[in-house]
């Protein structure tokens, strides 16, 4: 019996050291190579969009800031952004700036982060510690600006809750100043270290056309040659005012996909120290009233890892009547399964890695029917734990020995 | 030999407890260097002693499916096999506790067991992780092994002696013709980095893909017998390193030639921790492809070297 011919079933997940959080990928292998790969979400629901109908649009800031732990103040300026769009408020140009400088800060720390993970899921975890060591300086400096190092909690209706003192000024130059100097030292890296090269290059590989059939977002599909980018396309905030240039790469692999989030960290820089050149006076929030008015609107953002899309729907009241959140896992994750087409075991990893996957933002509940009537039905809790137990027992397993009433065993 | 010097020779000096205590301090080396490499503080001085003895002290767990007496045999016979290799090779005097025609090999031989034990450990887990990590170290053996082999013998082809005592006693009688092996010893370090499945040849234990691979299953005091067996092996393989390729300093007065063989023993552990701090961690196909395509020929290039200076000396 030769090896090409056994498939064995890996369980990668729902837990296991390379996922961070809970995922399910049950990976086919013939010897090391992938036959194929399925994938399962919905192990993380925490009913946020739910959460949100049922709480006043501030508290909703909180709690929509809080669906990642990464991008969060994506998260929170795109449904401010939808709330103030059917409010109809015009926000000052100073709060706008705030918001623009906050959000590059974080998707500084976010592609550091990431760079450290592809670091780790590699084996190569000196570049995660050092990475990590430079992310640490933005992480303080966010802390220093906000309060916090991650959900800043810097959103409110029609503004920003903080201002930025200008004595902070040089102290955000001279943090943009030295990871610049580190950032360039990485892309150095890129290119030269040949272990790095060999294991990134030609590994998830993912075409323009897939990428662009499959709807790819963010460094993702900018890694396939796919042009596009919201701050430029569709520009909110600040972004009218600086000018920066969109990165695209045509490596089309993991290689390309770290090219283009270190050359968007390079633009960062530039745009920080843009927003701090022109940074406006003036105040930084305007009253924005507790109802919404009835209307809806959709809003986009370039989050770190893509485009992150908020809808929201007010009915007149204190309380949205419908939020929907589309993060950008959730565009990205179909490319998945067809970039580890005749790939290796060894590159699982890093190619889920590669599209920075962020799965607990993208979970969402599942309403299961029946294949005939199409009726769903609800299960009391009683039900559910019968239905464990049973199923467990039809397998001639019985690690309870519990007796359920009504259960027949 | 009295039957009390030789029980003192297995299980006190230079056997067990000596190699064990060398080889929680070469893990200490190991983990210091690589966290300041990192910019870590990295762990204080007693941390792997900790480690073993808190790991002594955990449960246990033998997984049902897998067959208990190899399960629970493969840590031993790691330990075993890497003190029983011990005994061969000189440390700082000329004379090993054992010495006859030939121990090179069997030395390679023992060295050899505990990666077999990692397989048949992992093959007998029933795991689907230990199994992946055991088929993984095997290929890797297929790998590193041969070039490792061709390199050691080497400068026994240049001595005329199969005999590791035999090959350093040579290389002190011609002093500076340990040089002309430098090749082999860079051919020894890159296999050694296989042997002891460490970056950029950790594959088999890759965290990101099998979780431990052959280890996913072990616990406990199990976990701890492979552990220190791995430590001791990395001394005793950078020990036989020593012996063969940097054969000088062996005939001085024991506490300078203990201070030379720490010193020397120090060193290709520090080039380890360097090493696995700069790189990344190789596929399978790439580290095969990489250990035949450059390491092997160069093996045999020190070979063809050593033929040519020995019809000169």
């Amino acid at each position: 019996m030769s090896d090409t011919d056994r498939v064995v079933t890996v369980p990668i997940g729902p837990q296991h050291p390379a996922l961070k959080e809970p995922e399910s990928f049950m990976v086919d292998l013939r010897g090391e190579k992938i036959d194929a790969v399925r994938m399962r979400f919905g192990y993380n629901h925490r009913g946020i969009e739910k959460g949100a109908e049922s709480r006043s649009y501030t508290q909703d800031l909180y709690l929509v800031e809080r669906v990642c732990g990464i991008c969060s103040y994506s998260h929170s300026t795109a449904f401010v952004q939808a709330v103030e769009e059917i409010g109809g408020l015009e926000l000052p140009r100073r709060a706008k700036y705030i918001r623009t400088l906050i959000a590059e800060l974080e998707r500084i720390h976010s592609h550091l982060l990431w760079l450290g993970v592809a670091g780790h899921e590699i084996g190569f975890d000196t570049l995660l510690m050092y990475t990590w060591r430079d992310r640490e300086q933005v992480m303080i400096l966010l802390a220093k600006l906000t309060g916090n190092r991650v959900n800043y909690g810097m959103n409110t209706l029609g503004g920003v809750r903080r201002d930025i003192a200008p004595e902070m000024y040089p102290e955000i130059l001279r943090v943009v100043d030295l990871l610049e100097e580190r950032t360039k030292n990485y892309i150095d890296l890129a290119q030269t270290e040949q272990t790095l090269i060999q294991r990134l290059s030609n590994v998830g590989r993912l075409s323009r056309e897939d990428a662009l059939r499959l709807g790819t977002v963010g460094p993702t599909a900018r890694a396939s040659g796919v042009d596009r980018d919201v701050r430029r396309d569709d520009p909110y905030a600040a972004y009218p005012e600086v000018s920066f240039k969109v990165v695209i790469d045509d490596h089309c692999d993991v290689y390309g996909r770290t090219v283009v989030r270190l050359g968007e960290l390079l633009e960062t820089y530039s745009i920080i120290r843009q927003l701090i050149k022109n940074m406006p006076d003036g105040p930084i929030t305007i009253k924005a009233p507790r109802r919404i008015p009835e209307g809806e609107a959709v809003s986009r953002y370039e989050a770190p890892r893509g485009e992150d899309v908020h809808y929201v729907r007010g009915n007149g009241t204190e309380k949205p009547e419908r939020v929907k959140v589309r993060a950008p896992t959730l565009a990205n994750f179909s490319s998945v399964s067809k970039m580890l087409e005749d790939g290796y075991l060894a590159d699982l990893p890093i190619v889920i890695a590669a599209i920075d996957p962020c799965f607990s933002c993208t979970d969402r509940m599942v309403e299961l029917r029946d294949g005939v009537s199409r009726d769903s039905r609800s299960l009391t809790w009683e039900e559910v734990s019968r239905m464990g137990v049973q199923w467990y027992r039809d397998r001639g397993i019985d690690p309870s020995r519990i007796t359920i009433p009504g259960a027949c065993g | 030999m009295s039957a009390v010097l030789n029980l003192v020779s297995i299980f006190i000096f230079p056997g067990m407890i000596f190699l064990v205590i060398l080889g929680l301090a070469g893990q200490f080396v190991d983990r210091k260097l690589y966290a300041r490499l990192q910019n870590r503080v990295g762990p204080p001085w007693y941390q792997p002693v900790a480690d073993l003895f808190k790991l002594l002290g955990k449960e246990a767990v033998v997984p049902e499916e897998a067959d208990r007496r190899m399960f629970t045999a493969a840590p031993i016979f790691a330990l075993a096999a890497v003190i029983a290799a011990y005994l061969y090779i000189p440390l700082w005097g000329l004379k090993p506790v054992l010495s006859f025609q030939g121990d090179l090999v069997v030395v390679l031989y023992l060295l050899l067991i505990p990666t077999l034990t990692f397989f048949l450990g992992g093959w007998y887990s029933r795991s689907i992780f230990s199994t992946l990590g055991a088929v993984r170290s095997i290929t890797q053996l297929f790998a590193y092994e041969i070039p490792l082999l061709i390199a050691l013998f080497s400068p026994a082809l240049l001595a005329n002696t199969w005999s590791i005592a035999g090959i350093a006693a040579w290389y002190a009688a011609h002093p500076w013709l340990w040089l002309v092996n430098l090749l082999g010893f860079a051919v020894g370090m890159v296999t050694l980095l296989g042997k002891l499945e460490r970056v950029p040849f950790d594959a088999p234990e890759a965290e990101t893909e099998i979780v431990a691979g052959s280890f996913t299953e072990y616990s406990g005091r199990f976990l701890a017998f492979f552990r220190v067996a791995i430590d001791s092996e990395a001394i005793v393989s950078s020990s036989l390193l020593a012996a063969v390729f940097l054969p000088f300093g062996m005939g001085l007065p024991v506490w300078l030639g203990a201070l030379v063989y720490l010193a020397k023993i120090g060193g290709i552990l520090s080039v380890l921790a360097l090493m696995r701090t700069v790189f990344a961690r190789l596929r399978m196909d790439q580290m095969i492809a990489f250990c035949w395509r450059y390491v092997a020929p160069l093996a045999f290039l020190q070979v063809i070297i050593d033929l040519v200076v020995k019809e000169f000396v």
